[in-house]
C-alpha cells in the first residue's frame, strides 16, 4: 500500500512534467531537450533556497521560474540565434549541469520536512486524522500522512490541468496550439511566432521546473543527478497518455499525460518490485519509448496486410 | 491606397543561383481595385505578392499601404493590414483545430491576442452565420478539424478568413491552381462575393487565362521581374482569354524564347 500511494504521489508531481513536455513536444512541436537540466534546476533552486532559509512556497516559484528562463532561453537561442531546436536544447542543458552545481554548492542537499511544503502535509494530517498512526482501506494499510501528501499532488495535479485546458481555450491559448500546427498560417494572421515559441517553452519549463522542485521537497533531498532521463520519462507519459485517451484534443491529451505520467511510475515501481535492477530502469524506459512510438505503426501496417488478404 | 514604388529582389546575390526576381516594381493600386496578376513561371508574380505581404524584405524601394509605410515591416505585423489566400490548400488553415477554431483565430488576424475567451456562444453565433452564407453546409461541423475537409474546402474557409475581418488588402497567391475545376469555380465565386460584399482592395496572382480576363478591373501582365502590360478600364473589359494569349505571344517573341518553351506555355494556359 504504501508503494502504491508513493508511486500515485510521484506519479502525480510528475505529471507536471508532462504537462510541460505536452506543451513542448506536442502543442508546439518543438524537441524541447532542455527538461533534463531545467527540472533539476528548479529543485536546486527550491533545495538552495529552502536550506538558506526561504519560505518553501516562494523557494518553489523561484524554482519554477528558473526552470522557465532555462526554457526561454533555449527558444531564444533557436529563434533568436537560428540554431538547430535540438542543439540549442542540449547547449542549454549541458550549460545547466554547471549552473545546478553552482546553485547548489555541492552535489547534494539534504532537506528537512518541516521546512518544506511538507508541513502542509502534516497540517492536513492533523486536521483530518488527528492521532491516528494507520488507516484502514479495506484490509489495506497506509499511513495518514502519505495519504494526506498523494490529497495534496491529486489537488495540484487537477488544479494545474484545469488551468492549462481553460488556457488552451483562450486567444492567445489557441494560437499557441496553431504553431505547432501551421505556423505559415498563424504568421499570415499576425502572430510573431518567433515570440510565441519563446513564451511556449517558457510556459513548459515552468511546469517541469515546479516538478523538479515539488520533487526534492517530497523525497527529502536535491541531487545534482535527478534530471537525468526525465524527459525521456516525460515523452513516455505523454505517449502512454495518447494512447489511453485516442485523439489529439486538447482536454483529452492533458488528461492523458496524468493518466500515463501515473501509469508510467507505478509500471516502474512494480517492475522494480518484481527485481528489475535499478540500474537498468533507463534503458527499460528508452526502450518503452521507442516500443510505443513504432509499434502502432507496425499494428497499423498489419491489420492493413489483414483486410489485404481478406480482400484476396 | 497600395503605392509600390521601384521594388528590387535578388535572391543569392552572387553566386550561381542568383535570381532577380524583382527588377524595380512600381505599381499603385486604388481603393476597392480588384487587379489580376499575369506571367510566366518565374515572371516575379508570386515574388511580388510575397513582397507586399513580408515574405522578404525587400533590397530597395518602398510599400506604402494605407498611408502607412510598412516597407521594413515583419511579415506578422503587415497581418494587421492583409489578408492571404496561398496556392496550397493545406496552408491557409490549422488541419488538426477545429473549423469554429480556425475561424476564431482569423477575428483575432493582427489583433492583440489576450486571456480572453477564444470562443464565446456570441462568437460561435457570428460565425455559424458567415460560415452559412458561403452555402457548403459546413456551418453544421464547425467542431471538426479542418484537416477532415477537401482542399476545395478549406480554400473555401481560408477565404472567409482572410476576409473576416476586413482588410485592407486582400492578397490571392494562385488560390485555385490547386483545386479540381469544379472546386476552383465554387472559391471564384466566393471570391467574387466576398469581394464585392466588401469592396475589398485585391490583388489576385492566376494562372488562369479565363479568371485574368473575365474578373477584375485592371490586369497586370508581368515578365522577367517587371511589368510588361497593365491594362484597365474599357480596355480590361473587352479583354478576351485569346488577347492574352497574343500577348504572351508577342512577349515570346521579344524574348525569343524557343519553341519549347512556348509548347510548355500553351500547354499550361490553353
Amino acid at each position: 500500500m504504501t508503494l502504491l500511494i508513493g508511486s500515485l504521489t510521484i506519479g502525480l508531481i510528475l505529471s507536471l512534467l508532462a504537462f510541460g513536455i505536452l506543451i513542448s513536444f506536442r502543442v508546439v512541436a518543438f524537441d524541447d531537450l532542455t527538461v533534463d537540466g531545467s527540472f533539476t534546476l528548479g529543485g536546486a533552486t527550491a533545495a538552495m533556497l529552502i536550506a538558506s532559509g526561504a519560505h518553501p512556497l516562494l523557494a518553489t516559484l523561484c524554482g519554477a521560474l528558473a526552470g522557465a528562463t532555462a526554457g526561454a532561453v533555449t527558444a531564444t537561442l533557436h529563434t533568436r540565434f537560428g540554431i538547430n531546436r535540438l542543439l540549442a536544447g542540449i547547449l542549454v542543458m549541458t550549460a545547466l549541469y554547471s549552473v545546478n552545481l553552482r546553485v547548489m554548492g555541492k552535489s547534494n542537499i539534504p532537506l528537512d520536512s518541516p521546512h518544506t511544503l511538507m508541513r502542509w502535509t502534516d497540517r492536513l494530517n492533523e486536521i483530518l486524522f488527528g492521532s491516528r498512526t494507520v488507516l484502514h482501506f479495506g484490509g489495506w494499510e497506509a499511513a495518514p500522512r502519505d495519504v494526506c501528501g498523494l490529497l495534496l499532488v491529486t489537488l495540484l495535479a487537477v488544479g494545474f490541468g484545469l488551468v492549462l485546458f481553460a488556457f488552451f481555450r483562450t486567444n492567445v491559448g489557441l494560437a499557441m496550439q496553431a504553431i505547432g500546427d501551421n505556423s505559415r498560417m498563424i504568421r499570415a494572421l499576425g502572430v510573431n511566432v518567433e515570440w510565441m515559441m519563446i513564451v511556449a517553452l517558457f510556459l513548459s519549463n515552468f511546469l517541469i521546473g515546479l516538478a523538479g522542485a515539488l520533487l526534492v521537497q517530497y523525497q527529502g533531498f536535491a541531487d545534482v543527478q535527478m534530471g537525468i532521463g526525465m524527459l525521456v520519462w516525460g515523452v513516455a507519459s505523454v505517449i502512454l497518455g495518447e494512447s489511453m485517451v485516442g485523439t489529439r484534443k486538447i482536454g483529452f491529451l492533458i488528461t492523458g499525460a496524468v493518466m500515463g505520467s501515473v501509469l508510467f511510475r507505478l509500471l516502474v515501481a512494480l517492475a522494480l518490485r518484481w527485481g528489475l535492477n535499478p540500474n537498468d530502469l533507463k534503458l527499460i524506459t528508452a526502450a518503452f519509448v521507442f516500443a510505443a512510438l513504432v509499434l502502432p505503426r507496425w499494428v497499423t501496417r498489419g491489420s492493413r496486410l489483414v483486410r489485404r488478404e481478406r480482400h484476396a | 491606397m497600395l503605392e509600390i514604388s521601384d521594388v528590387r529582389k535578388t535572391f543569392h546575390p552572387g553566386t550561381p543561383n542568383e535570381v532577380r526576381a524583382l527588377r524595380g516594381v512600381s505599381l499603385s493600386l486604388e481603393r476597392g481595385s480588384f487587379v489580376c496578376v499575369i506571367g510566366t513561371n518565374g515572371s516575379g508574380k508570386s515574388t511580388l505578392l510575397n513582397a507586399i505581404a513580408g515574405a522578404f524584405l525587400p533590397d530597395s524601394g518602398r510599400i506604402e499601404l494605407d498611408g502607412i509605410e510598412i516597407t521594413r515591416w515583419p511579415e506578422h505585423r503587415r497581418a494587421k493590414l492583409i489578408g492571404r489566400v496561398f496556392q496550397d490548400p493545406f496552408s491557409g488553415t490549422a488541419p488538426s483545430m477545429t473549423i469554429a477554431e480556425n475561424l476564431a483565430l482569423a477575428m483575432r488576424r493582427g489583433q492583440r491576442r489576450g486571456l480572453g475567451w477564444a470562443l464565446t456562444p456570441h462568437h460561435r453565433g457570428t460565425l455559424r452565420g458567415r460560415v452559412a452564407s458561403m452555402g457548403l453546409n459546413l456551418e453544421d461541423r464547425l467542431n471538426n478539424p479542418i484537416g477532415t475537409l477537401s482542399g476545395g474546402q478549406r480554400q473555401s474557409l481560408t477565404l472567409l478568413m482572410a476576409g473576416l475581418l476586413k482588410p485592407s488588402l486582400l492578397l490571392l497567391d494562385e488560390h485555385t491552381a490547386a483545386l479540381d475545376p469544379k472546386s476552383a469555380d465554387q472559391v471564384i465565386r466566393l471570391t467574387q462575393e466576398l469581394v464585392n460584399r466588401d469592396r475589398l482592395t485585391t490583388l489576385m496572382v492566376t494562372h488562369s487565362m479565363q479568371q485574368a480576363a473575365f474578373l477584375g478591373d485592371r490586369l497586370i501582365m508581368m515578365d522577367r521581374g517587371q511589368i510588361a502590360f497593365d491594362i484597365s478600364g474599357q480596355a480590361k473589359r473587352r479583354l478576351r482569354p485569346e488577347d492574352l494569349l497574343s500577348r504572351f505571344e508577342e512577349l515570346r517573341r521579344a524574348n525569343q524564347l524557343d519553341e519549347s518553351a512556348a509548347e510548355m506555355l500553351r500547354a499550361q494556359y490553353v
